[in-house]
């Protein structure tokens, strides 16, 4: 067991873990963080989904202290109501939502590949997003969210 | 090691983590639980107005809805029926739906019928509290009711806008205590009949709009709270145990050598029952994975026919039940004087609900009263079943639905519940159960896998003289489609009561015009007569995508029979004029042209091998066509359903936006049951418990665009969407291959396994 610090959402944090707590757990559980979500617990799925650094991370199969010393993103710190990140916007545009368990995944990864591929093509955006879960069948909804986030941010 | 206690390392955080903390531990349940402690209120009493809706003070109006918006947008819905009803703005109606102490039981989300019969007695309700505020204007004006209008809530004599009155100033915050007449169902059916007469559609402003959704920003932001994510004060964290192999029972269960290594853990063991709880859920966790249980099997309960097996001992099971639900003419004086017989046998596999998340419920029980907080999407059937296993009156529960990962049909929401109030009741504290991810695909009910038989009876002219169609499967209904009764839970079978098997199946919903018809199904005996991960049960359009996978194909193998191509087929035997039009408008739409026989390619000569498919039916009054275009690569195997279009008539339209992605959302999750979902097992274990292990549709494999083409000939009724068009998917798809490749692929899923196998099959044959 040990404490960890760390920056999430842009301010520093620390909080105690037991050594093979994942990420997900120390977030939810001892930070009262109520996105990311729990889906599979294998990095199956996505639904755990933050950026460590800037680089998406499935929360649910790493220890917590990979996260000391480093900077956490979750959706609430990606962007606000206030101040949306423009996949963030792009869902509220594009009425995305059914059931939304998965949406954390999908926009955090989306957040990540548009950076590192502003241009990416409808191949590039399915080969960069493929694995992730959506049980509800959004699919096209969320390519044509991104596809709006990209003209946004062109 | 440090020695601060957790708390005092959040406290040590300084206000930063605490304002963290406290702002989302904070969430509704907290004054929910709260609210809980107090005495309940009586439960709505559906033959008051005021069960159905209220004016609040300032004049905006609630809307109690006794079902739920799982994710497809209806909330929106059901406000703009009322707001267009009422006369109001649309943002001045609010929806509270699922909180059984405050919405009557119509049944939760069940069967499509959320607008179809849900929004009824919502209707007729606003239109009856119009009535009686407009009398009321008429009183307090002293003018009468005729030569009142309403706008944004505000009843002004027409002509005179100075002359007026609002809603607020006439009843807000206070009850109308009028009755409406009730029908007495309990339900989807429940509604109301009042002496208002709602308006003609031509009247709608709102209704037939697309307007934004409700709860996009919670989801998009990350504010909402999910049912996993209500943290109740004092709550502990609990795991269930479950058998690992099929009919094994608790032997001994080690709890010594468990609590020795985490000592705030608990073992609550009763009869098969075990759960281990602990005050940190990574803690409950951890344990769980560590309990040792020494199982014993049940040496009554027979092997498992493992997945491939299944539909060979599907055959050969006893029928517990058979009904013909259809029959017109002499269908076996048909096929004795047929010319040529067409049949085929079809079988779809046992699949899972597999939702995105495992299920998830907060219990608190208290001696008198009980709280749940359930993603079940029939939280009335939760309070019914929650208030039999406690031996609580049913109005001294409370179950409040929160939105779950998901739900299409009896999920494993409902268990969670039960668990979680079996433990809360033994530990005296709240507790919340969750999953993991084996729980939830191994265990939560099965949709039930079947064998379709279809036999044709041809004269010498190729025409249809009978058609004879049997189901034959695992009941839909082998535990119930709700949680009303603990027999149908799980808590209450590992506690040992018996099962309650209900066998039902189904059979296609069709009307093509043969002389003679017989429709049968017949539902065979259980895999197991005890708590088992393969119970079936309702899953998305129960038993619809099953049936008409076989009963559309057997359509467009009795078109390829006679030589005509499978639109000219349908229009030539269809006869009402609203199937006709949606099999039309998806050929028109996707520009279909007529062919007479599907090519028949060698396959491996062509990298990709294209074709379409097309299947239609009805499901409650709503008509559906879908048309799948799809390219099969047989080096591979894989399918690719590249286009769809579907032309979908379910009468009148609320919102043509949700109505499009509820549609969307039925495609996707059709083709992947159709091409990637059997549920693997093999003589006492299930194998699929994961997503490696249970694939479902990818990103990579969703279609290049999804088309709808909305028709709308019912009438002013609205009939239902969503299931209407699963049922149709799986046929087209296979159609589509069908036309791709000459193969007729009579088994799903299509993965790419199988298809590759099939079609080398054909080629070594040719």
């Amino acid at each position: 067991m040990g404490i960890v610090h760390f920056t999430l959402d842009g301010k520093a944090v620390f909080a105690e873990a037991d050594d093979d707590q994942p990420l997900l757990y120390l977030l939810r559980d001892e930070l009262g963080l109520n996105n990311p979500h729990f889906g599979c617990g294998l990095a199956q799925c996505g639904a755990c989904t933050v950026h460590l650094d800037g680089a998406p991370l499935r929360s649910c199969v790493v220890p917590a202290s990979i996260a000391e010393g480093k900077s956490i993103t979750t959706i609430r710190g990606l962007g606000t109501p206030e101040h949306p990140h423009p996949v963030q916007q792009a869902w509220a545009d594009e009425q995305v939502p059914q059931c939304g368990y998965c949406v954390n995944g999908w926009i955090m990864t989306a957040a990540a590949l548009l950076r590192e591929n502003p241009k990416a093509s409808d191949a590039e955006l399915r080969a960069g997003l493929a694995g992730l879960k959506c049980r509800c069948g959004t699919h096209l909804s969320i390519l044509r969210a991104i596809k709006r986030a990209q003209a946004r941010m062109a | 090691m440090s020695t601060l206690s957790r708390r005092a390392v959040l406290q040590a955080g300084g206000a930063l983590v605490i304002s963290i903390a406290v702002a989302s531990t904070l969430p509704p349940a907290v004054t929910d639980a709260e609210a809980a402690a107090s005495a309940l209120p009586p439960l709505p009493d559906p033959s008051q107005l005021d069960a159905w809706l209220a004016v609040l003070p300032d004049g905006s109006v609630q809307a109690f809805y006794g079902k739920m918006d799982m994710g497809h947008g209806i909330e929106v819905a059901i406000a703009q029926i009322v707001a267009d009803e009422l006369d109001v703005d649309l943002d001045r109606v609010s929806i509270v739906m699922g909180d059984t102490a405050r919405t009557p039981n119509q049944g939760g989300a069940s069967g499509s019928t959320g607008i179809a019969t849900g929004a009824k007695p919502l209707r007729n309700a606003a239109a009856e509290a119009r009535r009686l505020l407009v009398e009321a204007a008429s009183r307090e004006l002293g003018v009468p009711a005729t030569r009142l209008a309403v706008s944004q809530g505000v009843v002004s004599v027409s002509g005179e806008q100075a002359r007026a009155v609002s809603y607020a100033a006439l009843i807000g915050g206070r009850k109308f205590n009028a009755p409406v007449e009730w029908n007495k169902a309990v339900g989807n059916f429940m509604d109301v009949k009042v002496t208002a007469k709602p308006k003609a559609r031509s009247a709608y402003r709102i209704v037939g709009q697309s307007l934004p959704r409700r709860d996009v920003e919670g989801k998009v932001f990350g504010t909402r709270d999910f049912i996993t994510d209500l943290r109740v004060p004092g709550m502990l964290h609990a795991r269930m145990i479950r058998p690992p192999k099929a009919g094994h029972v608790v032997g001994s269960v080690d709890v010594a050598a468990l609590t020795a290594k985490y000592p705030q853990v608990q073992v609550v063991r009763e009869k098969d029952f075990v759960a281990v709880v602990a005050p940190r859920e990574w803690t409950a966790v951890k344990a769980a994975r560590d309990l040792k249980i020494s199982w014993m099997r049940d040496t009554a309960q027979p092997a498992w026919p493992g997945h491939d097996g299944l539909h060979a001992w599907i055959r050969k099971a006893p029928v517990i039940k058979r009904d013909e639900p259809l029959k017109k003419g002499d269908v076996d004086a048909a096929f004795r004087t047929a010319a040529r017989i067409v049949e085929a046998e079809y079988e779809w596999p046992l699949q899972s609900h597999a939702c995105i998340g495992p299920a998830c419920a907060v219990a608190d029980v208290r001696a008198d009263r009980a709280t749940v907080w359930t993603g079940s999407q029939k939280p009335h059937s939760v309070r019914d079943g929650m208030a039999k296993l406690l031996g609580l009156p049913v109005d001294a529960v409370h179950a409040i639905w929160v939105m779950g990962p998901g739900s299409y049909g009896r999920n494993d929401a409902g268990d969670a519940a039960m668990d979680a109030a079996w433990l809360s009741k033994r530990l005296g504290k709240p507790v919340r159960v969750q999953g993991m991810r084996h729980d939830g695909t191994a265990w939560d009910p099965k949709g039930p896998a079947c064998v379709l038989r279809s036999r044709a009876a041809l004269d010498a002219q190729g025409n249809v003289l009978a058609w004879d169609f049997l189901a034959r499967g695992l009941s839909r209904t082998d535990v119930s489609f709700n949680e009303a009764d603990p027999r149908d839970t799980l808590a209450g079978q590992a506690l040992g009561l018996a099962l309650s098997p209900a066998p039902n199946f189904g059979i296609p919903s069709e009307s093509y015009g043969f002389a003679s018809k017989r429709h049968a199904w017949e539902a065979v005996a259980p895999l197991q007569t005890r708590y088992s991960p393969l119970r079936t049960s309702h899953l998305r359009d129960p038993v619809g995508p099953e049936v008409h996978f076989g009963s559309e194909q057997a359509i467009d193998e009795l078109a390829h029979a006679v030589g005509q191509d499978p639109v000219a087929f349908r229009l030539k035997h269809l006869a009402d004029p609203r199937d006709l039009a949606v099999v039309k408008a998806a050929a028109d739409r996707c520009g279909w042209a007529p062919r007479m026989k599907s090519p028949v390619r060698a396959a491996g000569k062509s990298a990709v091998l294209t074709g379409r498919g097309i299947a239609f039916a009805s499901r409650a009054g709503t008509v559906v066509a879908v048309v799948v275009e799809v390219e099969v690569t047989p080096a591979t195997g894989r399918v690719w359903a590249k286009r769809v279009t579907v032309a979908h008539d379910c009468g009148l339209v609320v919102n043509p936006r949700g109505l499009v992605q509820t549609i969307e959302g039925n495609v996707m999750h059709g083709l992947s049951r159709t091409l990637f979902e059997e549920v693997q097992f093999d003589a006492d274990t299930v194998r699929s418990v994961d997503w490696a292990s249970y694939p479902i549709l990818d990103i990579q494999d969703a279609p290049e665009s999804v088309d709808v083409v909305l028709l709308d000939s019912a009438q002013g009724e609205s009939t239902g969407a969503g299931e209407p068009t699963i049922r149709v998917v799986p046929a087209a798809l296979a159609n589509a291959i069908f036309d791709a490749t000459g193969v007729r692929l009579r088994r799903a899923p299509f993965t790419p396994a199988h298809v590759k196998a099939a079609l080398q099959s054909r080629t070594r044959k040719a």
